[in-house]
């Protein structure tokens, strides 16, 4: 069996799993074990987010927590105005899932471009320093921002809505997490084997060469950083959602590299990377958390085992190699 | 005469003390194939560098076709009409030899910004890239991944690219290197060949096929030119003899 078959078997069967479990819970009534599922759909998306960046575009960026952050203050502070009924910047408050998505991944979009017009000049060492200290000054910014909760976070009384769906209920707030999951993916795979993708991942292997036949590596790797952004904050807006609570945590850099760990486990650049990656991680928090509380250490070994012995993740390791054509 | 297709006016750049290009000037007319020569160390990499754009010069200018193109980037320049190779084969190494092709024929369209259809079921690019593939030879290995190519595959495949960007002039960077004496003994006629479709400065070390192929020869020591010539100019020049030919033999 040729690898890229066993590839797209191992994807299937991924998202397969991810499906089936939390829809056996549902029916055996065990709503942690969906939450967990939820969990793992929304920390994919955000992993899909950076894996444009560094997967493709080989960009590690020490600070995608920024745009999730962003996709989860939107949403809770949507949801809290709506909820007191007072209007934020001259608008009302909503308490609707598809504005405050589109609001999410316009203002993540926006800041990545920022960030990245500042950062994508410099390179290794330096581009992974610029986009922690943006993301940092994120988070002491929301730290010290108390009309929305400083220290302490802001909650989200009731879980924002989609039409359709009653969202309160663990399962259908599942299917929608699971459903941007997959539209997410199938973004990432057009994307990867467009034009574009085939110009970022050029500049990755090659920036010299690439502009030698004439591709401008700024321009395209600006866009790509502006997707990968607009990606994590959405997923951060069903964080939120999902914990129901925002706090300046998930811009602290520990979550930036939470995303980056999730991306190395499950394979750098391959499209169901990050749901393999999130699903380790999540499973390892829950397993091994319940016997130690020194259950990263663990964790910490499993990677060092990965980035030694099997650089392309999970899936590398099943699949092999990935494939261009 | 007609303008020269490519011109270099007086071109200066210097590392702190070292002058690496001292005011060199060089054409290269349509139909043509201008062959620079020098010794190790005598600024051909540096020179190759200037006309692509990855460095700038202190002084002088780069132009195209009566165009300057000297405040232009490397892309830019790319996208102007120069199709450059390189000295160390320097591909996509994970993509086949087609996609690496592909590539470049995107990049000479200039759709970068596509995101939704797919590359490989683009049957205009990849007939188009297939084609340049077919006049170097390499079409029976367009779906080998570039990383697992013979060497000589390889500097099939760099001029491959070159051809993919349909430049008006061609900059080849020592392409006969390490490709054995066959590989350089069927490589000749094809840039012989070629010229026709663009002219080509020609940086190389293989002395026999700059003296087959050349139309004329400048020769760099020390940052400058100290001959320029035809072929029996150039093996009649004293100078050359001394400092380089010399050394060669």
């Amino acid at each position: 069996m040729d690898n890229t078959r066993k590839e797209w078997l191992l994807n299937a069967l991924l998202a397969g799993a991810l499906f089936a479990v939390p829809l056996w819970a549902w029916l055996a009534n065990e709503p942690f074990i969906i939450t967990l599922a939820t969990r793992i759909a929304i920390l994919a998306i955000a992993a899909v987010g950076l894996n444009i960046a560094l997967g493709l575009g080989g960009m590690v960026s020490f600070g995608h927590a920024l745009y999730l952050g962003i996709g989860g203050y939107v949403a809770g502070i949507a949801a809290h105005h709506a909820f007191n009924g007072t209007p934020v910047l001259g608008l009302p408050g909503t308490n609707q899932m598809l504005p405050i998505w589109a609001i999410a991944m316009l203002l993540s979009g926006t800041l990545a471009g920022i960030v990245g017009a500042l950062s994508l000049r410099t390179s290794g060492i330096f581009f992974i320093m610029i986009t922690l200290a943006f993301a940092q000054m994120g988070f002491f910014f929301t730290l010290s921002w108390p009309a929305y909760g400083g220290e302490d976070g802001l909650p989200i009384f009731l879980r924002n809505q989609f039409p359709g769906l009653n969202t309160a209920r663990p399962w259908e707030f599942f299917l929608l997490a699971y459903g941007v999951l997959m539209l997410t993916l199938a973004a990432f795979a057009l994307i990867r084997a467009a034009r574009f993708g085939a110009a970022l991942m050029a500049i990755r292997h090659n920036p010299d060469r690439a502009a030698a036949i004439g591709i401008s590596p700024f321009g395209i790797k600006l866009v790509g950083f502006i997707l990968s952004g607009m990606i994590t904050g959405l997923a951060g807006a069903l964080m939120a959602d999902l914990t129901r609570f925002v706090s300046p945590a998930m811009m602290a850099w520990t979550m930036s590299g939470e995303l980056i760990v999730i991306i190395i486990l499950g394979g750098v650049g391959r499209l169901f990377g990050p749901v393999a990656g999130a699903a380790i991680l999540v499973g390892f928090e829950v397993f091994f958390g319940g016997l130690t509380e020194h259950w990263k250490l663990w964790l910490g070994l499993v990677l060092l085992a990965v980035v030694l012995f099997a650089r392309g993740g999970l899936i590398g390791l099943i699949a092999g190699r990935g494939q261009h054509g | 005469m007609a303008d020269p297709v490519l011109d270099l006016r007086g071109l200066s750049k210097s590392f702190g003390a070292l002058k690496a290009t001292d005011d060199v000037s060089l054409s290269l007319r349509a139909g043509e194939i201008h062959a620079l020569i020098g010794p190790n160390g005598a600024g051909k990499s540096t020179l190759m560098a200037l006309v692509s754009g990855k460095t700038r010069p202190d002084a002088g200018s780069v132009w195209l076709q009566g165009q300057d193109i000297t405040p232009l980037s490397t892309p830019q320049r790319a996208r102007a009409g120069l199709g450059r190779s390189f000295q160390v084969s320097s591909l996509i190494p994970d993509y086949s030899a087609l996609r690496n092709v592909m590539l470049a024929v995107q990049a000479r369209q200039g759709h970068s910004y596509r995101f939704l259809r797919p590359v490989m079921r683009d049957a205009g690019l990849r007939e188009e890239a297939r084609s340049y593939l077919e006049r170097v030879g390499l079409a029976p290995r367009a779906s080998v991944e570039a990383a697992v190519l013979s060497h000589g595959e390889r500097r099939l495949l760099e001029i491959a690219l070159a051809l993919a960007l349909r430049p008006k002039c061609f900059l080849f960077d020592e392409p006969m290197a390490g490709l054995g004496a066959s590989g350089t003994a069927d490589l000749i006629p094809f840039l012989r060949a070629l010229k026709a479709d663009a002219p080509i400065l020609l940086v190389e070390h293989d002395m026999d096929a700059v003296f087959q192929l050349a139309d004329r020869i400048s020769v760099l020591v020390t940052g400058r030119i100290i001959a320029s010539g035809n072929a029996a100019e150039i093996r009649g020049n004293a100078q050359v003899r001394a400092v380089y030919l010399g050394e060669d033999a």
